[in-house]
């Protein structure tokens, strides 16, 4: 199942990304690296706070005020020949955000204009990438609800988002993205405001749309259970770094960092029969005065002396895995 | 372990929507439950949002007026008592909320918050604030914290300060009505674990409500699986898992990311598809025949009756129940 597919879509080398707020500088984002290929679901996970959904919207310079990319390199892999996202201008970045890079976000409620029916807001993607006239763009809008499995796509089209529930918005919401078929989709916790059963279609939807589009996509999110059924590779971060990123099998099956044993075992499997949860002690730190050392060496069992002071650097482990953490080096 | 602590016995709640002179519709939050929770058991409550499994708790509670229906706890009718007796019942059974961002008073220290169960219950405590204290040291909070203000506080934190709240004053009953669903999952960990001690140590019964079943499972002895007002299914938490009878409680649990993704790749496929209805014009029949696979002719005319299949184990679904 372990697939080691070769293009790169993008490239994510040493990013850096601080918040100036008015309590200090919060370091959100300390020296991430990754790179995606193309087909494959790499999922990011963590807790809140953790960076993930900071890392995903600074793939396209989504970085609002006070914050800023303050270091680092995105390569994204155009058709065209590589490019770096950091040193192109709005303009240009533009022409690849909703076209190339598409998001969808959490809440498809606020990513939904109430005063365009959603049949509009779909046109309109595809017509501000000059893809389509407006014409051929709400005729093709019927086809987009489709294939995100809208019940009765000819009259939904001309509906406003009020009339949709939270599963048909977030339908939507995909069909907007998935309008100009883009190399990478970025999920950004697509199903956290949705029901189980609802969560369960609309991953299923990302699945088949994944397999039939042949796009390659960011999946983040806190929920094991959606990585272990979603992704091909993950990596977890903690605390504004990538502490483990592996291929999903062997890191569910045999994690290394202490963080990520940790937070495999405080999730109760349904299937399984748990006596009692590990629980992970403290909380995650605050990021304007992060902990020295190993950010994760508070609450770690295993703690030895280095993990006080040091950084540990990202361990190559083989195999498509890496780990940063002391215990791991040699 | 099997005496009946609560009775709820045909619990109904409609609220009305109204319109400039008339009432225009109601919602049928709760439609006709009935259940017990035995003394010292964890009942799991489960369900998708708006399917009245919080609207249950509270009326258990007497938070809300029913429309129609009976619980009764410890044999008396909770919505008859009054005076000493209804006093009794407020100290006996408590509630641990959602969201502990906005359960607490953010004008008041936690001595206050903690102090104010205290004094409304008149317990007679010599040294306030060495019983507190000793209180916060069992969730893990320290004496420093007594006179700070709730905004001071991780999520985490201030959970652990509204279960002191709520157990400080020595409860039978509590409801723990989604207590960690605004938490990270590290922390979740350490405040069910919590919630099992306090369990033993002090023989309490839970009413959990959630919609997580993985934590649902952990936590219960029973669990009771909600649909559009209704109860659908009640079984011991491990044969539920195993054998789940209703088609609604089938589709549930398929639909739940399991963390193992090994397991992902053999997953056995139920179709999962449609949304619940609106609570306010329900289907006729079965509530849930518009979605089910296994739907016939009766599902959309009669209600299915709530039948035992096995022992302990009920269901409402004509698959199972004789004409």
């Amino acid at each position: 199942m372990t697939i080691f597919p070769t293009k790169k879509v993008i490239e994510v080398k040493d990013l850096h990304v601080h918040f100036y707020t008015y309590a200090g500088v919060v370091k959100a984002i300390s020296g991430v690296s990754f790179e995606i290929y193309e087909g494959e679901t790499f999922c990011l996970v963590g807790e809140t706070g953790c960076g993930k959904s900071v890392t995903s919207r600074a793939l396209t310079r989504l970085i609002e005020s006070p914050g800023r990319i303050v270091k680092g390199r995105i390569i994204f892999y155009r058709d065209s020949g590589p490019v770096d996202i950091m040193t192109l201008s709005e303009e240009e970045l533009r022409e690849i955000r909703g076209r190339e890079i598409a998001y969808i976000f959490q809440d498809p409620t606020a990513a939904l204009d109430p005063l365009y029916t959603v049949g509009y807001q779909i046109a309109e993607t595809m017509v501000a990438h000059r893809t389509a006239d407006w014409r051929e763009a709400f005729r093709k809008a019927i086809n987009i609800l489709k294939s995100v499995i809208m019940p009765d796509p000819e009259r939904r089209v001309k509906n406003y988002p009020h009339e949709l529930s939270g599963g048909m918005r977030q339908r939507v919401v995909i069909g907007v993205s998935l309008s100009n078929r883009p190399k990478l989709l970025i999920a950004d916790e697509p199903t956290t405001n949705l029901d189980v059963t609802i969560q369960a279609q609309i991953l299923d939807l990302l699945r088949k749309l994944k397999k039939n589009e042949q796009m390659t996509l960011l999946l983040i999110t806190h929920n094991m259970g959606v990585v272990a059924e979603m992704c091909t590779r993950v990596a977890v971060m903690y605390a504004g770094k990538i502490v483990e990123l592996g291929p999903v099998i062997d890191v569910f099956k045999d994690p290394r960092h202490p963080y990520t044993r940790g937070l495999l075992r405080a999730v109760p499997n349904p299937l399984g029969k748990v006596e009692r949860l590990e629980s992970i002690p403290g909380t995650v730190p605050n990021l304007i005065y992060p902990p020295p050392g190993c950010r994760f060496h508070p609450r770690c069992p295993y703690m030895m002396e280095v993990c006080k002071s040091k950084e540990p650097p990202m361990v190559d482990l083989g195999e498509g895995r890496k780990v940063a953490c002391w215990l791991y080096v040699k | 372990m099997s005496e009946t602590l609560i009775k709820v016995v045909n619990l109904k709640k409609y609220f009305p929507i109204r319109g400039i002179f008339f009432t225009k519709a109601r919602v049928k939050a709760v439609d006709g439950v009935t259940f017990d929770i035995r003394r010292g058991e964890t009942l799991g409550l489960v369900g998708e949002s708006g399917c009245g499994k919080t609207t249950t708790g509270r009326l258990i509670l007497r938070l809300l007026k029913p429309t129609a229906g009976h619980v009764y706890f410890e044999g008396k009718d909770v919505f008859k008592l009054k005076g000493e007796e209804l006093k009794k019942f407020r100290k006996s059974a408590q509630i641990i909320l959602q969201d502990p961002y906005t359960s607490l008073n953010p004008r008041m220290t936690v001595f206050e918050i903690i102090n104010e169960a205290l004094e409304v219950h008149k317990m007679k405590i010599s040294d306030k604030e060495e019983f507190i204290v000793n209180w916060l040291r069992k969730v893990g909070l320290e004496k420093h914290h007594l006179y700070r203000y709730p905004h001071e506080f991780s999520g985490g934190q201030r959970q652990r300060i509204a279960i002191v709240r709520a157990l400080v004053i020595n409860p039978k009953f509590v409801i723990l009505d989604e207590p960690t669903s605004a938490l990270d999952v590290s922390v979740q960990a350490q405040i069910l674990n919590m919630l099992k001690d306090f369990q033993r140590e002090m023989s309490l019964t839970y009413l959990f409500i959630s919609h997580d079943l993985g934590i649902v499972k952990y936590m219960s002895t029973r669990i009771a699986v909600m649909y559009l007002g209704k109860i659908v299914e009640l079984a011991p938490a491990d044969e539920l898992f195993e054998k789940p009878q209703h088609p609604y409680s089938q589709m549930l649990l398929a639909s739940i990311p399991i963390p193992d993704p090994e397991y992902a790749l053999k997953k056995p496929k139920v179709r999962v598809y449609g949304e619940p209805p609106s609570p306010i014009n329900p289907p006729p029949g079965c509530r849930f025949h518009p979605r089910c696979e296994h739907v016939m002719e009766i599902c959309s005319k009669e209600e299915p009756p709530f039948i035992e299949v096995e022992r302990d184990h009920y269901v409402a679904c004509w698959l199972y129940a004789k004409r």
